[in-house]
């Protein structure tokens, strides 16, 4: 007869380890300079053992009083303070920018100038992503996902030097145009990227999707509901993981994008496997897009020729015409001359929704600008989304966000 | 669900005291402190406005009465309309307007920031702390009298400050950066100049502006 074996009573077991062991909660300071926030975020977190029950995000350290610096410069020099805003996308944010004072100016601008800035918008978000998906990589212990992601962006990179002069800070737009048309033969190399870029992108996103280790970090880790997604004003591919089907570029199409093809992934779950799904397939339909744009490249203007005392007129023509040599005056000096009025426009770009409130008394200054910056939003679920997670997931759950603190703190 | 065809009248009908506002492109209305969060209940539950895209504030000078207005926008995520909705502050010197907090955890941050960086406090927020500056910086930059190259002051570390006495200084702006002046104005007055924060080697750095 075998011998009845009483485990021990886990519950009783646990109460008199407490009587034994008097536990406390520990503060921990995971930043500002820690590899998974990256830039300088700072989390104190309180911790119980390994589980985290408190979470409050610091922040600030990067804070340069953007919105202070535009209230006293011209709208066209505040173009390069955009490109240091969410500084992995710079195209896409002076896109927004751009965007946002015309539409305060009530201007259009030609087509040609509405698919160069879509082109160069979705290449920012390949390039924004590919770094989200890398990083995120090596948050969770995949390091070769990083080395091939920053391949591919110094392909893009010697894109953006090409048509910009600049490779990380580029200051492409102004407000009625770009700042130069788009080189010889650039199109076709842009197409040349997208065509090699597809098959590296499945294995890159092959290196992830279906690996145990990767798997085991983020499945069902850092579920965020669709109802605590909107209350918390997550947008971007966090928005859409969680299973809201809400992208600007298709709800409120600006540039032009009605115009284009294009699906928008949502999540199921809202964990941090589906925001990382979310973002490979967002740079498969940024590539559909890209292509779509060059296919039927528009002819003609690649910025608004009568918008006279905004955009400034080209170089040969200032040196040879005496009015155009008082408008590049005018507009240098003074700035574009604006409207008064106040208007709010948001644009898609790589992390969400980022918007621009301008207060305009009219001339070349706003008087108050607002920058809404996707990644101060997104950050603002930490404290619920934290809590009750281990410490180790924490780093999961940044990594899944894809924040910028450049944008955070402004 | 559909838009509203017009929710300014729709607002209007409700809330009598609701005033449009003009505006550049969204619909956009005036509310008076009390009714403010009712405003915003409504829109969030009967018209759809379910997304709180932003909270921040404009002020308007010292001189101006009254001089500060908080903006709140809000987005659709079925209709896809904003809506945006002004308040002015009753006082111009302890400017205070409701919380949102209760509607929208969103709010919490965007209040914190506009608290942190213009000075008006939002009531009944659970935890109205800085969130961009240091706990204990004394001024609120944004506000129009604050000078751009800031107001030199002690480090948020007392330690560090009392062995290295260094402080925060303001910016040096002899060269630059050229800044220009908002409003119509002549060509003399709108010129970037470096304002009257510039100093050179003989002009001594100002302490506080």
């Amino acid at each position: 007869m075998a011998t009845e074996f009483a485990y021990p009573d886990n519950a009783s077991k646990t109460e008199s380890a407490s009587q034994e062991f008097q536990t406390e909660k520990m503060a921990l300071a995971m930043g500002p300079s820690h590899p998974s926030t990256h830039g300088v975020l700072r989390l104190s977190l309180e911790l119980d053992g390994e589980i985290v029950t408190k979470c409050d995000p610091v922040l600030g350290y990067l804070h340069r009083g953007d919105e202070k610096i535009a209230e006293n410069m011209t709208y066209n020099q505040f173009v390069p303070y955009t490109d240091r805003l969410d500084y992995l996308a710079p195209l896409a944010n002076n896109v927004a920018y751009a965007l946002a004072v015309e539409k305060l100016a009530k201007l259009e601008v030609p087509a040609r100038c509405q698919a160069i800035r879509v082109i160069v918008s979705e290449l920012a978000r390949i390039s924004a992503h590919l770094l989200g998906l890398g990083a995120y990589g090596i948050d969770v212990g995949a390091w070769s996902v990083f080395l091939y992601a920053f391949e591919e962006r110094e392909k893009l990179y010697k894109l953006f030097e090409e048509l910009t002069g600049a490779r990380f800070t580029t200051s492409y737009t102004r407000i009625g145009g770009v700042a130069r048309d788009v080189p010889e033969g650039w199109n076709g190399r842009v197409e040349a990227f997208c065509d090699q870029f597809l098959p590296i992108l499945e294995e890159i996103l092959g290196l992830l999707t279906r690996n145990k280790i990767f798997q085991d970090r983020t499945v069902d880790v850092g579920i965020i509901s669709k109802a605590d997604a909107i209350a918390y004003g997550l947008t971007g591919p966090n928005l859409r993981g969680s299973g809201v089907p809400m992208d600007l570029r298709k709800d409120r199409p600006y540039s032009g994008y009605d115009q284009y093809e294009f699906d928008v992934p949502v999540g199921a779950k809202g964990d941090c496997y589906d925001r990382y799904l979310c973002r490979g397939e967002e740079m498969r339909q940024s590539v559909r897009i890209i292509r779509q744009a060059i296919k039927k490249f528009p002819s003609g203007a690649w910025y608004n020729e009568d918008a006279k005392t905004i955009f400034a007129p080209q170089k040969a023509k200032v040196l040879s015409s005496m009015e155009e040599l008082i408008n590049n005056f005018m507009i240098v000096t003074e700035g574009p001359q604006m409207p008064s009025g106040e208007v709010y426009f948001e644009a898609e770009v790589p992390k969400g929704l980022l918007g621009f409130f301008i207060e305009s008394k009219g001339g070349g200054v706003p008087y108050r600008m607002k920058i809404r910056s996707p990644s101060f939003c997104n950050l603002s679920i930490l404290p619920k989304v934290c809590a009750g997670n281990l410490v180790a997931d924490v780093v999961s759950i940044l990594g899944s966000l894809d924040f910028v603190m450049g944008e955070c703190d402004r | 669900m559909t838009a509203p065809a017009d929710v300014t009248a729709a607002l209007q009908s409700k809330f009598p005291q609701v005033t449009p506002r003009p505006s550049g492109d969204h619909p956009a209305v005036n509310v008076s402190p009390a009714e403010v969060v009712a405003v915003l209940k409504y829109l969030r539950d009967e018209l759809a406005y379910d997304f709180l895209v932003d909270v921040t504030a404009v002020d308007w000078g010292v001189e101006a009465s009254p001089r500060f207005t908080v903006i709140w926008h809000l987005f659709s995520t079925t209709h896809h309309q904003y809506i945006r909705l002004a308040m002015n502050c009753a006082s111009d010197t302890e400017p205070v307007a409701p919380s949102a907090t209760g509607l929208w955890p969103a709010a919490n941050w965007h209040e914190r920031e506009t608290y942190d960086l213009l000075g008006v406090k939002f009531a009944d927020h659970p935890d109205l702390r800085r969130i961009l500056m240091w706990d204990e910086y004394p001024y609120h930059p944004l506000r129009k009298d604050f000078p751009l190259a800031g107001i030199e002051v002690p480090l948020p570390d007392i330690e560090v400050a009392e062995l290295t006495g260094a402080s925060a200084k303001p910016a040096p702006m002899m060269g630059g950066p050229f800044v220009a002046s908002s409003g119509e104005m002549n060509l003399t007055d709108a010129e970037p100049r470096a304002k009257d924060e510039s100093w050179t080697e003989r002009k001594v750095k100002p302490v506080s502006a």
